[in-house]
Parts: structure tokens; sequence; C-alpha cells
């Protein structure tokens, strides 16, 4: 496996050439990222070249890094590590992360990819940052793989990542009229509607959430190695 | 000339061949569906978003909840994702037994599958018939885990204790008398593998008595040969994995090419389609089953030959023994550490995937090295083949949608998560 990753590796800089961000290889896996320009001209070339072949799209997920390497208190906010840089990234972390371009170190929301080749029996993970954290957008793939139909419109629909080209983005897994973007690290666990039958009214009516949300256990981070010697 | 014009047909959420909460808007010029619109999300519970506030272990019973036929396969992809991010060394008796009960949970879920796209077509009989196997290996599950579906039984590292001894015992009622009771109990007088090799050595008469209901009968083949054709081209690029795939002739399982666990040491074979229709999926699955008993034989025989611990020893992932807990002040702190606060697995990200009975289930697991996911994402094989539907039924008319529907063995345990 380890060999035919180094040659997947050597193949993709090959094809790609300057459209490579970064590449690393961890954990037996590789993980590609790439400008959200560059998406429609790699993607294609990484379905269509004849030594990498990546029929088929396994995967689409959004991620929201805005938290990332926090930690909460007690009343559940999220706060910055003091042993850590800061509130997004440690400048140990991006490194491993492979996120250590400037340009797409501070972007929130990125969508990851994961692409298989039956041909050649290898896997690929590719990320991409969307630039506008307030507003991101990023292209559709459904031209290269009508796969990405479906789990685009469930990351537009949890994290409002707004994929351009898609011909039917609708939200697919939230109710209808649904507000906001669930999975985004700032959208309470408990929602933000809750709803009941209202017998005055005779129909279900929805009203502000009446519960307190609460930390069960609080997030916390440890040095590595913490508690091996 | 009376003027002639489509209508939209909503099917479900609450229709019996809808397999769960499916809501299925169909466009329809007569009765040939022109578009079919899944509208899904009716079981959603955001069980991403509850894993990122809870600790690594606490998310392993929501894994059963996903895929609710197939409770086991969940739990194996979530755990392993674990191993792989952490390095933790699974011994090889938990192996086998993951291995085992995997395929035991596939012949769980293709018995499900079968029975009610058996009852979705018209076929009655067969419900009762595989309900009546599938009461054993619930047995099984009851017996290692104490849960007869949600068994919570994977943990990172290997499983949560090794295989009993002694199967629990019927019991004389108003019901049964004693000779019925001394009959029923007849496969339990032994360990939980003397169960399950009485199992496997009945089973394969039973698939072919499944076999004899339906593969040569002409309706079931009138409602299934030629219904929602996939080309293997199509299917890759829709994301069909698993018996989706195979059925329309793509020889692809991640047991044989990505192997996990012991499955290079199984010997088994992989069943493939020709048509990549609704009739061959239904050889595929059935030969599947076929398949499955055999590795779950071979996995008796090394289970019975070696003994050994079935979870890693590591303390900082494992909790420790309860005398060991009892006795010892290092090991009830390492106890309380694990159960209040968890323990943290290293940055990083993996994708770890299991062949599952409907297809490639894999979890995206990214940690920023705290003590909960920073994110977890389930890819869930039924998410990728209802995204397909509309394909495959365009064409056909609304009763070859219930033929589709259930060769798709949907469950929306997965599907909406």
């Amino acid at each position: 496996m380890a060999t035919d990753l180094e040659i997947l590796k050597s193949n993709l800089t090959e094809a790609l050439g300057i459209h490579v961000v970064s590449l690393e290889q961890r954990l037996g896996e590789l993980t590609l990222v790439v400008k959200s320009g560059d998406m429609a001209s790699v993607f294609t070339r990484l379905r269509d070249d004849a030594d990498l072949r990546f029929e088929e799209l396994v995967d689409v997920c959004g991620i929201d890094y805005s938290t990332y390497g926090s930690e909460t208190c007690e009343d559940g906010r999220y706060i910055a590590d003091v042993a850590h840089a800061g509130p997004r990234f440690s400048s140990d972390v991006t490194h491993e992360a492979g996120l250590a371009s400037a340009e797409t170190r501070h972007a929130r929301f990125a969508a990851v990819y994961h692409l298989l080749s039956i041909t050649y029996n290898m896997r690929l993970r590719v990320r991409v940052f969307a630039e506008d954290d307030a507003m991101p957008i990023l292209p559709s793939v459904i031209q290269i793989w009508p796969s990405a139909n479906w789990f685009e419109r469930e990351t537009f629909d949890l994290f409002g990542i707004i994929f351009t080209g898609h011909p039917d983005l609708r939200r697919i897994l939230t109710d209808y009229g649904f507000v906001g973007s669930p999975f985004r690290k700032d959208f309470p666990l408990s929602g933000t509607v809750e709803m009941r039958y209202d017998a005055a009214q005779q129909r279900v009516i929805y009203e502000p959430v009446s519960i307190e949300s609460r930390e069960i256990t609080p997030r916390s981070l440890r040095e590595e190695q913490y508690g091996r010697n | 000339m009376a003027e002639i014009k489509n209508y939209t047909m909503n099917f479900g959420p609450q229709h019996p061949a809808a397999h769960g909460v499916l809501r299925l808007v169909l466009e329809l010029d007569g009765e040939v569906v022109q578009r079919a619109d899944p509208h899904i999300g009716l079981l959603h519970r955001a069980t991403e978003k509850l894993a990122e506030h809870k600790t690594f272990l606490q998310s392993v019973p929501y894994m059963d909840r996903l895929d609710y036929v197939s409770m086991m396969v969940n739990e194996h992809a979530y755990v392993m994702a674990i191993e792989k991010l952490a390095g933790i060394e699974v011994p090889l008796r938990a192996q086998y037994i993951r291995v085992m009960f995997d395929e035991i949970t596939r012949i769980l879920n293709h018995l499900l599958w079968l029975g009610a796209s058996g009852i979705d077509l018209g076929a009655m009989t067969l419900f009762f018939y595989t309900f009546r196997e599938r009461e054993d290996l619930f047995d099984a599950y009851e017996a290692v885990s104490g849960a007869r579906m949600h068994a919570a039984y994977y943990r990172p590292g290997g499983v949560y204790r090794d295989l009993p001894d002694s199967m629990p015992q019927y019991r004389a009622s108003k019901i049964h008398n004693e000779a019925a009771i001394k009959k029923m109990n007849e496969d339990r007088q032994g360990s939980l593998l003397d169960f399950l090799e009485a199992f496997t050595q009945r089973f394969p008469a039973y698939v072919d008595e499944y076999e004899t209901l339906l593969t040569d009968n002409r309706i079931w083949k009138q409602r299934t040969v030629g219904i929602g054709v996939v080309s293997p081209e199509r299917a890759m690029a829709m994301g069909f994995t698993g018996p989706m795939l195979r059925g329309s002739g793509v020889v692809w399982d991640l047991r044989k090419k990505q192997p996990y666990e012991v499955y290079d040491r199984m010997d088994f074979d992989i069943p493939v389609g020709v048509e990549g229709d609704c009739y061959d999926r239904y050889l595929v699955r059935m030969e599947e089953m076929r398949q499955s008993n055999r590795i779950i034989r071979q996995c008796i025989d090394w289970l019975r030959k070696n003994p050994g611990p079935v979870i890693a020893g590591d303390s900082k992932f494992v909790p420790p023994k309860r005398e060991a807990m009892k006795q010892n002040m290092e090991e009830l702190i390492h106890h309380f550490k694990l159960f209040t606060e968890g323990f943290h697995v290293p940055a990083g990200e993996v994708y770890s995937a299991v062949e599952h009975p409907k297809g490639e289930f894999g979890i995206y697991l990214v940690s920023d090295g705290a003590n909960k996911p920073y994110r977890m994402k389930i890819r869930a094989p039924g998410f990728a083949h209802l995204a397909g539907l509309d394909e495959m039924a365009r064409g056909h008319m609304i009763a070859d949608v219930v033929a589709i529907i259930g060769t798709q063995d949907i469950v929306f345990g997965e599907i909406d998560r």
C-alpha cells in the first residue's frame, strides 16, 4: 500500500503541477488541498487522467474550522487554549493537518471530497477551502460526478456552503422552512426553535427553545503523550 | 379529446413500501414515472452534531441507531476510525470476533431485506421464514452484548467482552410444555460458538428454501427482471457501492480489495451480477448470505482453537478490568478519567470504510486532539443509492418504483442520520 501511495503521489504532482496547494500523506491516506478556483480543472483531471481514474465520488462533507483546537469553558462557550497559538490553528496542528498555505489558513469553511479509484484501488481526500467566511461559495462538481448532487445539497443544508452551478440546491435533511446552518460551530446543539401543538390556536406552533444548553462533558485538550510517562 | 397532463403524486411518508419515512414526490404521465423526487430528513437526528458534543466512547451506541438493521457493522467503521487515528493495535481474537459478527450482521440485514422486499412485491410467506432465522441471530447478539439489536459491543481496541461459554435457556411456560422446551433448547446446551455452528449448518438449507420460493418464481421474475437497470458506468458515477455496484457487474468489495481486520485470511467469493437489474441484485444478495455463512464457519473454527485477549491492553484507551479497578488506585484513576473526561485522540483526520451489507459505510473523523471528535461525517451507502432513485425509476411504472426502493435496501436511520 505504502509504495502504491508513493506512486499515486508522484502521479498527482505530475498531473496537477502548480494546482497542488499541499499534498500530504498520513496514516496511509493522501490529502490534497486545492484552491476553489482550480476545482473544475483539477477534478476533471482526477477523474479522466489515465494514471488517476478516480471514477467514484464517495463522499462530500463540510467542515467549520472556526473552533479548531479550542476548549469549552463551563458555560459551553469555546475559548482558545492558552497553550495553543490562537482560536483557529496552532502552528503545529496547522502543519499536521496540511493547512500550511498562508492564504487558506484562516478560511473558516472547507468542503472535503473523498474520491475512490476503482481501476487502481486507491483513495484520495481533497480539501477545498471557501475563501469568503461570511458567504462561503464553491463551484459544484455535479457535472463531473452526478453523485455530488445530494452530497452538495446536504453540505449546503448543514453548513450553508453555496455550490454554484448546482441545478437544484434545496435543503435536504432539515425540516421544510428551517432557518440557519445547523452544523456550524456557532449553532447550538439544542437548536433555536421548538414546536408544540397549541390547543388555543389548534395548530402546531414554533417558539424559541425553552431549554438551556448545557455541557455534560467539557471539551478539553491535552498535550501530546499526556499521561504516557 | 380529453386534455392529458402530468400529475404529481405523494408516496409516503406513511406507506409500508416506503421502508420507513420516505416521502416520494412522483411526477406521473398516466402510470409512468417522469420524475421521482425523494424528500428525506424526516428521521434526521443530527448524529454527527451530537457526536461533536460527546466523548469518543459515548458515540458508539449512536452507531447502532444509524442503520438499525446492521448495527455492529456501523460500530465497526467508527471504532476502526478511532483505532487508526490513535494507533491502537487490536488483538487477533477480537478481529475474528468482529469479522464473525460483521457477517452475522450481514445475514441479519439481508434476511430483513429479503423479507421486506418480498412483501413489497407480494411474496408474503418469505417474511415469516426470514424472521425465524433472524431470531437465532438476535439471540447471538443478546448472548454477547445483552441487547438484541443495539448492541454497543465493539469498543475502540477490541470488543466489550469475550464470547460466553453458555447460552440462555428457554423455560417451560403455559404455552410450551417440557418436551417442547427441551427441543427448543437443543442447540443451546453448549457455548455461543456451538449455537452458531448449529445455525451455520441449518442455514444453507434455509437459503435453498427461499430460493425455491423466489428464484424461478414467475411473478417474482416478472416484477424484477429488467427493472431498475443500472450500467456499470452509471453505477460508479452515481456513487453506488456494495450489492448495488456488484449487481451491475463491477467487481468491487472492500473485504477483498482493501481488506480490514482478518478478511484477508478468509476464504470466500464475491458474487457479481450481469444485467444490473433488480433480479441480479437479488441473486447477488442471496449468494452473499451463503458466503457470509462460510466466513462465520471459518471464524468459529479459529475462535475455538485460539483463546486470548479480546481488547487491547492500552490503558489510556481501554478501561481496566473490574477486579483490578476495585483493588488498585492506578486502575481506579484510569477508570474514572476514561468515563468522565474520556480519552484524547491525537489530532488528525482519517476515513475508515467497511463493506457494510448495503455498500460502503465510512466514517470521516477529524480530531483536534480533544476528548471529543471535532467533526465526524458518516458516509451512508443508502444516501447515494436513494439519490440515484430518480434515474433508476424514470420511465418505469409506479409499481416498479416499489421494486426499486426494495432493491436499494433503504433504511432511513443511516440516510437521515
